[in-house]
């Protein structure tokens, strides 16, 4: 497949396998190695790369789990592409040299382009940021000192260029040089980079559904956050591959009255975007999914679909009543979303269906989500509990609670929910019906925590609800010093 | 003068546009090959057989190595030559390298290495402290022990006697740039390597071995590292020696890189260790007596593991003036990755053991515990000194109840103790006094949190603890027009070596920094060099260069004497000039004239430490040259259903010496803070009951993030200049404040202690789940 993208201002033209990484691209094709691998999972931040749409959103991404067909039609810039082109270094280059940013200098060119997407994009929020940019040495305190004091400085030209470049970039064959060595003269597929059969894009839902119905057995590559990890960690062949970013109309969220509709191809940045009114604790929630990279790249059906046990949209989306909406050729069908997760693994989906979309009714904010961690940003969660309780003169009219991370899906807590409805909104209903976790929740021990301790932060978090619905201060990231 | 600015690192413009280049980006010539090997799966066993037809047959696979392969299987081992390169047929831990594939790519050699059938026949591993104390599984035939005192009539007479056991776990690395080396055949045999290494000298010798080679056909370059952290000290060795015996065979460049997945499984950690202690006190909570045990699992080779032991024991005592003192250290074979290096070196583990200790005693005794830690301080050195400008001067007051010896238990006179003024001082300026009510008064209104404060020292020893490392060479070149261009065998890794050492020779010849030219280290150039590591970098580097450019300064200023009418040791090298009397030459002039005189302007330089002395078998003498100081305040606040954590605040004030350079210096401080606090809370290695380690990627290992760090983060320098005549009275800084992090462990252990009336018992990694079992403890759940 030739793909075709903007690098650091200039077009260029790659015929690639569907599941060469940029990452590699970047360093064994183009020789430009200061986007380094630290981890080769996009949790580390070490490649963190720029990428900007056609319509001018730019983005942080981690260029280890970013397969090349996801790039065409985009603006790439790299570390290199940072300082302007007459070598004058960029606010952020020069705040991190005045203020002692760099040490051993590896994870910098990581944080570098995560620092000048977040200054041009204008955000402040420099833990947020950076939460997927790690570093071993500096102990980050320099870091932000360095991206406070860029903040006031105007964006260089050279960072907005891309937007404007794009729509305009023709891709006319004559300005485009070659993406380096043809990815083909390294080798007889020495690499092994998945099928060779190039990937179908499909521009829409429709031509989707049509070509899986056909590929039943393809891969489907939303954001790659996850699959990206199958190739880069599995070293899987993942056979035929359809990349989704083009199906523009999988993308989005409409509002109306009374439900919300969320295409499946909608970044989890877009939705905690769009939740931050509405449901602040679901918004939350999102900040601490994965990091600024992952939930730009990451999409919500990708986090539906692959089943995770944990997952942290889900509960949320289970707790707020969400539908899920699947396709199959021209045949759909709606489900409750707790329905979709049938077992570990397992999820109520046909050969060549897809999730198309997921919907929830518009209600009053009364979510509250708890995320329980071994770190606090950029951690999969131990324990991940979501809770929509309706109280009305003092009693429990309607609960939906949900859990992630406590069995093989995320799985609604449906005999909680029965202890509580009905019954006053007092700390006895809570402590009786944190006895009834046992009857659905049998959760297991692992690496993040053990099965003992998983039951009793559950339980403990029905109670934080409640304390928080009377005011109490509940949270230890709201607490100074 | 260069000597005390805070100049930023030297490739910092380098790091922000990325082109500093590391080992992995270096352009190879097209026909290089890429390694990888192919991992035990077990944890103890013997390989029945192992099919590799389906590796050798997959894409872009050049050859297969296995120990069979080899008369001699190379050898990897730091000291015990215990470490083949390859199993030799057996097989000590999960992630053991069985294999080696040799490939067109990275790529195509790590998906090869997976094909392999395996048939291994498994034994019963042994994993935990009882389970390798019951076996005898240990290195060295029993026990170390040091001793001071009558320490058992000391627990007999003591007012109160308490027990207790403390386990800390392991910590992973996580240098950001994984290991990787790269070797480039030369003619005639001989091979030049390229390596993520901070003991360039040890490749050298190590690759030379696997190849039959005297050292000095042999050459390792090393511009720079991506972290280090004591990882690269001797976990290097199996890529460098991988790549030269590929490369040797082949004719080809060979490189080698892990993939992060591998890099945890395959290379060592912090030794994780459980620390009994039995410790006997008067009434004022005085210490008596103190008997410690310590047991670590030093995983299945020797590596490092006898002086690491040996540093936790000599940071048994931390800042504390113990009258009777016995350690005993238990070194333990286990089938585990071969615990390493890592900053601090065995000292953090002994050191939390103490303050450990201190906690307990105050606990018991329902005082504060900063009040039992200023109670058994070392005594006070009397006057400080003073001759470097700037200096303040501290006149300890001593209130001195009870004498003190002032020895160490290793029989060492600590001379330099300054914790008494700067533990006051950090108190002072942290307001712990205040703050500690205001934390009662919080606590006592607050449902669901609490917060807990603690302020911990540290003291801890500068010196390679075997003698003989503590030595280093120099070789610095003045050019025609002036530039100079200096080496020396300390590696930077980030922690700023390169420039201070820069500073140091732009001193010494009185000129600006643009004049110096640092260049990679490079065993051709200077040799027999120690690893970087122990802090040591600075103080011998920048000696060893000192000596050089003093060699070369002094010939100048020969040559330029006659010239300004003074004698040559009244010249001074200032402001890119020689000056004397009222005359003054252009430094440029003066290399011009001595070129032109036929003078050397080319010296190596040397430098060891002086007045020390170890017998780690009697555990007796002078280890150390000196010691660093520092103290943390640091407070938290924990979420008692949860057990969740956060840093608040820390205040730390930490002794440089006179700092070469305090910016650079603040930067360790800074980091060694967060990752010393990372051990003790969120980095949790976990291996499963059949020795597997689960957490091995960034994923499921979590180091801090940037928000974890402490959101109000104080950290200044104690302004006094170094005792010891180190480089410019500067002093360590690379490891000491590692320990910093301590506070943080031990405010958690006071938040939990305000969750109910018994001992917390808090056990570390503090994660939240531990946390939440020692606010279970604390209300006698």
């Amino acid at each position: 497949m030739t793909i075709r993208f903007l690098l650091n201002g200039e077009p260029v033209e790659v015929d690639a396998p569907p599941t060469a990484t940029l990452l590699d691209w970047l360093r064994e094709q183009r020789r430009l190695t200061g986007t380094k691998e630290g981890c080769n999972e996009g949790d580390c931040g070490a490649c963190t790369v720029m990428v900007t749409d056609p319509d001018g959103t730019a983005r942080a991404l981690n260029a280890c789990i970013l397969f090349l067909p996801q790039l065409d039609g985009r603006a790439l810039r790299t570390v290199e592409g940072i300082a302007g082109p007459d070598g004058t270094l960029h606010p952020v280059q020069q705040a991190m040299v005045e203020h002692h940013g760099s040490q051993c200098g590896f994870c910098t060119p990581g944080f570098v382009v995560s620092m000048a997407v977040a200054h041009l994009n204008g955000r402040r929020d420099h833990d947020d940021q950076l939460a997927g940019n790690l570093c071993r040495c500096t102990g980050y305190a320099p870091i932000i000192r360095a991206a406070e004091a860029a903040t006031t400085a105007p964006v260089p030209d050279w960072m907005r260029s891309d937007a404007k470049g794009l729509p305009s970039a023709s891709f006319s064959v004559s300005q485009i040089s070659s993406g380096g060595r043809h990815w083909s003269a390294i080798g007889p597929s020495d690499n092994g980079d998945g099928g060779r059969q190039p990937p179908t894009c499909p521009t829409s839902s429709d031509e989707l559904a049509a070509w899986y119905l056909d590929n039943p057995e393809a891969t489907l590559i939303a954001g790659a956050t996850d699959v990206g990890l199958w190739v880069t960690k599995g070293l899987r062949d993942l056979g035929p591959v359809a990349f989704l970013n083009k199906c523009a109309d999988l993308r989005g969220i409409v509002a109306d009255d009374e439900t919300i509709h969320i295409g499946a191809m909608t970044s989890i940045a877009d939705l905690g975007t769009f939740f931050a009114d509405r449901h602040p604790s679901f918004a939350e929630l999102i900040r601490r999914y994965g990091s600024a990279q992952v939930r730009n790249a990451a999409t919500i059906g990708g986090n539906i679909a692959n089943g995770s046990p944990i997952g942290d949209s889900p509960p949320a989306l289970i707790a707020l009543g969400a539908k899920l909406h699947l396709r199959r050729g021209d045949e759909r069908r709606d489900i409750a979303l707790e329905d979709f997760f049938l077992a570990y693994g397992r999820q109520d989906r046909q050969k060549g269906e897809f999730v198309a979309a997921v919907s929830l009714p518009v209600q009053p904010d009364h979510l509250r989500c708890y995320k329980l961690s071994k770190r606090f940003d950029q951690d999969i969660s131990a324990v991940c509990g979501a809770f929509n309780l309706t109280i009305d003169d003092g009693m429990v009219t309607s609960a939906r609670i949900a859990f992630g991370g406590m069995a093989g899906t995320a799985k609604r807590a449906l005999a909680v929910e029965t202890a509580l409805i009905g019954q006053p909104w007092t700390e006895v209903t809570v402590i009786a019906a944190q006895s009834t976790f046992a009857t659905d929740f049998t959760p297991l021990s692992d690496m993040r925590a053990s099965a003992s301790y998983r039951l009793r932060c559950a339980q403990a978090m029905l109670m934080r609800y409640f304390h928080e619905s009377r005011g109490e201060l509940v949270n230890v990231l709201e607490v100074r010093s | 003068m260069s000597a005390h600015d805070s100049l930023p690192h030297d490739a910092a413009r380098l790091h922000v546009t990325g082109r500093a280049r590391y080992v992995d980006d270096i352009p190879t010539p097209a026909d290089c090959l890429h390694l990888a090997f192919g991992l035990s799966p077990i944890a103890r066993g013997t390989i029945t057989a192992m099919d590799l037809s389906a590796v050798r047959s997959a894409p872009g696979v050049v050859a297969v190595l296995t120990g069979q392969d080899f008369d001699t299987i190379p050898d990897c081992a730091p000291a015990a030559h215990d470490e083949p390169l390859l199993s030799d047929g057996t097989v000590h831990y999960a992630g053991q390298p069985l294999f080696l594939v040799i490939a067109h790519s990275h790529l195509a050699a790590r998906k090869a290495a997976k094909l392999a059938r395996l048939d291994l026949a498994e034994e019963t591993p042994i994993l935990g402290v009882e389970e390798a104390l019951a076996a005898n599984a240990r290195f060295e035939d029993g026990p170390r022990i040091y001793a001071k005192g009558d320490v058992d009539a000391a627990l007999a007479t003591a007012t109160h006697v308490i027990t207790g056991q403390i386990s800390l776990g392991g910590q992973e690395h996580f240098y950001l740039e994984g290991q990787a080396a790269l070797a480039l055949p030369q003619d005639n045999g001989d091979m030049v390597i390229h390596a993520s290494t901070q003991h360039p000298t040890e490749i050298q010798h190590k690759v030379a071995d696997a190849l039959g080679l005297p050292m000095h056909a042999v050459r390792v370059e090393v511009r720079r590292m991506g972290g280090g952290f004591g990882g690269k000290e001797s976990q290097g060795n199996a890529l460098a020696i991988a790549c030269a015996v590929a490369a040797a065979r082949t004719g080809r460049p060979a490189k080698m890189r892990y993939d992060r997945d591998d890099d945890f499984l395959i290379t060592g950690k912090r030794h994780d260790i459980v620390i009994a202690y039995k410790v006997g006190i008067d009434q004022t909570g005085r210490v008596l007596g103190l008997d410690f045990i310590h047991a670590l699992r030093c995983g299945w080779s020797m590596d490092l593991s006898l002086p690491v032991a040996d540093r936790a024991m000599l940071h048994a005592d931390n800042a504390y003036d113990l009258p009777a003192a016995r350690i005993t250290s238990h070194r333990l074979r286990t089938n585990h990755q071969s615990a390493t290096a890592f900053r601090g070196f065995g000292g953090p583990q002994g050191m939390v053991g103490i303050e450990r200790v201190m906690d307990h005693i105050a606990h018991h005794l329902g005082r504060d515990p900063l009040e039992i830690r200023r109670l058994n301080y070392y005594p006070e050195a009397r006057v400080a000194r003073t001759e470097a400008s700037g200096g303040s001067i501290y006149e300890a007051k001593m209130a001195e109840a009870t004498p003190r010896s002032g020895v160490t238990p290793y029989g060492m006179e600590v001379r330099d103790f300054i914790l008494h003024g700067l533990t006051e001082r950090l108190a002072q300026s942290c307001d712990y006094a205040g703050r500690r009510e205001a934390i009662a008064a919080w606590n006592a209104q607050s449902p669901m949190m609490r917060r807990g404060i603690a302020l911990s020292p540290v003291k801890f020893g500068i010196s390679f603890t075997l003698t003989h490392l503590n030595q280093a060479g120099a070789l610095v070149h003045v050019y025609q027009d002036g530039s100079i261009q200096i080496n020396h065998g300390g590696t930077e890794m980030g922690q700023g070596l390169f420039q201070k050492v820069a500073q140091v020779a732009a001193s010494r010849f009185g000129v600006g920094m643009d004049k110096i030219k640092i260049t990679a280290t490079d065993t051709g150039k200077v040799p027999n060099t120690s690893a970087t590591a122990a802090s040591s970098g600075t103080d011998l580097n920048g000696m060893a260069v000192q000596a050089a450019c003093d060699a070369i300064r002094d010939r100048m200023a020969e040559v330029a004497a006659p010239h300004l009418q003074a004698a040559p040791s009244e010249i001074v090298f200032a402001d890119g000039m020689l000056r004397a009397g009222g005359g003054e030459m252009p430094f440029a002039t003066a290399v011009a004239k001595a070129y032109a005189a036929r003078v050397s302007l080319s010296a190596t330089g040397f430098y060891k430490t002086p007045d020390i002395a170890w017998d780690r078998i009697a555990g007796q003498g002078q280890p150390f040259f000196y010691f660093a100081y520092g103290a943390a305040c640091t407070e938290v606040v924990i979420d008692t259903a949860t057990g969740e954590n956060r840093i608040l605040r820390t205040d730390i004030l930490h002794d440089a010496g006179a700092s070469l350079n305090p910016a650079l210096d603040i930067g360790q401080v800074e980091g060694g803070f967060v990752q010393g606090a990372g051990w003790l809370t969120t980095e949790e290695l976990v291996w499963d009951d059949q020795g597997r380690l689960r957490t091995h990627a960034p994923a499921t290992y979590k180091i801090p993030a940037c928000s974890d760090r402490p959101p109000v983060f104080n950290v200044a320098l104690w302004d006094e200049p170094n005792r010891a005549e180190t480089v410019y009275r500067s002093k360590a800084v690379g490891e000491p404040p590692f320990m910093l992090g301590i506070s943080v462990l031990m405010a958690l252990s006071d938040a939990c202690a305000a969750c109910g009336p018994h001992y917390p018992d808090l056990q570390a990694p503090a994660t939240a789940e531990a946390v939440l079992a020692a606010i279970d403890r604390a209300r006698g759940a």
